[in-house]
């Protein structure tokens, strides 16, 4: 695939570059990569996207929706949404109609407390409860490429709005859960999510430079990866890094950590799906 | 100590020999005395090598040091961190129990919030991964070839 190539070259020159301040432009769809934290006690003065700490090259390529690779996935999503599936013979769009206006702000504001279920649900657990219940079709499997699709095309859709979660009334317990989780230091090393995007952010660990490993940008294209991955996808990736037994992906715990991480992003605008190194 | 630290210098050249004390008595991670910042003696009963310290130090498997910092001596590596301070000039800074102290368990040293992890410690139920379980990041031997490697970093 051209494209392929294209990106491994990129990332291969990008490799030796040192980022300095805004070399280009703000993401395609997207004001501002930082903003001051509103919430009282939150623990950063300014939240910066993860974009901000990228090589001018990663940046670029995630400014140009003709050259992101993410938005493979925005697309496959996109008839995705229009296809019927399961047994109702209805497609999210019978129901929910043009994605612009009914997903304008969803992604922005998950995960979202569910009455029925008792508990929070993020955005791949609400697709796939609208499957199963709704459409009377089979829930994708977590990081397949159809679950990754929808998510993605889903998120696209509130490009540009800031992060606005619930932390109040039933949200709470599971908001200091989260909070918790980030602050729990676990693994052979001994680290909490805390110690690296909190205290170090700006720096580099190996030759990543750290961020405030924020949410804002998932799912997110990885050069690394070479594909699309979700936010709990990246929570088990740090946590094998510092060498610690991973919550599984879509467990109660990362939902916890989810929930908390997009808060320590409120305000920050969506720029799903992003591009990383 | 000092002389200890001398004769480490000389030994270190064979590594024949280094290897063979390796067998000597051990201490085990949980045996180690920390006492004001200091591990006295060696965890072989031995001196380290350097050579191999400076490849613990470099290795992502093991030391990963190169991760968080950056020494003169290593810049030419690809992809050095700037988490922690560059380590040139720490063999004039610290003594070697201390350099110990910090390899052991560097929040003996840094205090409870150091990002810096403990090498030659073992922690239960903190989700460690099954393969890590009851496992020091460093053996005792890597740890003493670490240091013998940190005591060339001296002053100019
Ligand atoms: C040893 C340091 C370290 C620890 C501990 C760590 N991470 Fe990360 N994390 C990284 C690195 C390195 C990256 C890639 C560069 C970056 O974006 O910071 C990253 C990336 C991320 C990203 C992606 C940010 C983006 O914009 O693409 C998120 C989200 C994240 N981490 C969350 C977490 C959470 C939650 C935890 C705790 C479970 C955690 N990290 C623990 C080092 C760490
Ligand atoms: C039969 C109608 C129906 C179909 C088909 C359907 N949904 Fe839904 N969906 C709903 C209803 C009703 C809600 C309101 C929340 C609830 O009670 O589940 C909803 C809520 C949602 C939300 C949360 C919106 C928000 O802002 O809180 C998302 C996201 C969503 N659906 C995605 C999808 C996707 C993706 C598909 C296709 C795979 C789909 N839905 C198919 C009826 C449907
Ligand atoms: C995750 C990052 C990290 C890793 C990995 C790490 N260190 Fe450190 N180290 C630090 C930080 C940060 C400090 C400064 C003390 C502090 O702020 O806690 C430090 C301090 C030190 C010091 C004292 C330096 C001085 O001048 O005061 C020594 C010696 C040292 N580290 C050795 C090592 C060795 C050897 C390794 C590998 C076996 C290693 N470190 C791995 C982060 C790290």
């Amino acid at each position: 695939m051209v494209m392929r190539t294209k990106i491994a070259l990129l990332s291969a020159a990008a490799a030796g570059l040192v980022m300095s301040g805004y070399a280009f432009a703000l993401p395609e769809g997207v004001d501002t990569v930082q903003v001051t934290a509103t919430a009282k006690d939150h623990p950063l003065g300014e939240l910066y996207s993860g974009w901000h700490f990228r090589t001018p090259e990663t940046q670029a390529l995630q400014q140009d929706d003709f050259e992101n690779p993410g938005f493979l996935w925005v697309e496959q999503g996109a008839e995705l949404w229009e296809t019927v599936d399961g047994s109702e013979q209805k497609s999210c769009a019978s129901c929910h109609e043009d994605a612009a206006d009914s997903m304008a702000t969803t992604g922005a504001q998950m995960p979202k407390w569910n009455e029925a279920l008792g508990k929070p649900v993020n955005l791949e657990q609400q697709i796939n409860m609208c499957r199963s219940e709704r459409m009377g079709a089979k829930p994708w499997k977590w990081e397949s490429s159809e679950l990754l699709s929808m998510t993605s095309f889903v998120r696209n859709q509130s490009r540009g709005t800031p992060v606005e979660v619930q932390i109040d009334g039933p949200m709470t317990p599971w908001f200091e859960k989260g909070k918790d989780l980030y602050n729990t230091r676990v693994g052979q090393l001994d680290l909490a999510c805390v110690n690296c995007h909190q205290n170090y952010y700006g720096q580099s660990i190996r030759a990543d430079r750290l961020s405030q490993g924020q949410s804002n940008g998932f799912p997110t294209y990885r050069l690394k990866w070479q594909k699309i991955g979700s936010l709990h996808r990246r929570f088990k990736g740090c946590m094998d890094q510092v060498r610690a037994e991973p919550y599984k992906v879509g467990s109660d715990e990362f939902l916890a950590l989810e929930l908390y991480v997009n808060w320590r992003g409120q305000g920050l605008p969506v720029e799903a799906p992003a591009v990383r190194q | 100590m000092g002389h200890k630290l001398a004769a480490g210098f000389c030994l270190a050249i064979s590594l024949g020999a280094v290897t063979a004390a390796a067998n000597a008595a051990t201490i085990e991670p949980q045996d180690v005395v920390i006492r004001e910042a200091e591990v006295e003696s060696s965890l072989t009963g031995s001196p380290g090598d350097p050579a191999a310290g400076s490849k613990w130090f470099k290795s992502r498997k093991l030391g990963n040091c190169l991760a968080c910092h950056g020494n003169r001596d290593q810049i030419g590596e690809p992809f050095h961190g700037d988490i922690g301070p560059p380590l040139d000039g720490v063999a004039d800074r610290y003594s070697e129990g201390e350099l110990r102290a910090i390899l052991v368990n560097a929040k003996s040293v840094f205090g409870p919030d150091t990002i810096m992890p403990g090498f030659y410690r073992v922690f239960d139920g903190q989700r460690v991964r099954k393969e890590f379980q009851g496992k020091p990041v460093l053996t005792a031997t890597q740890v003493e070839d670490v240091i013998a490697y940190l005591k060339t970093l001296k002053e100019e």
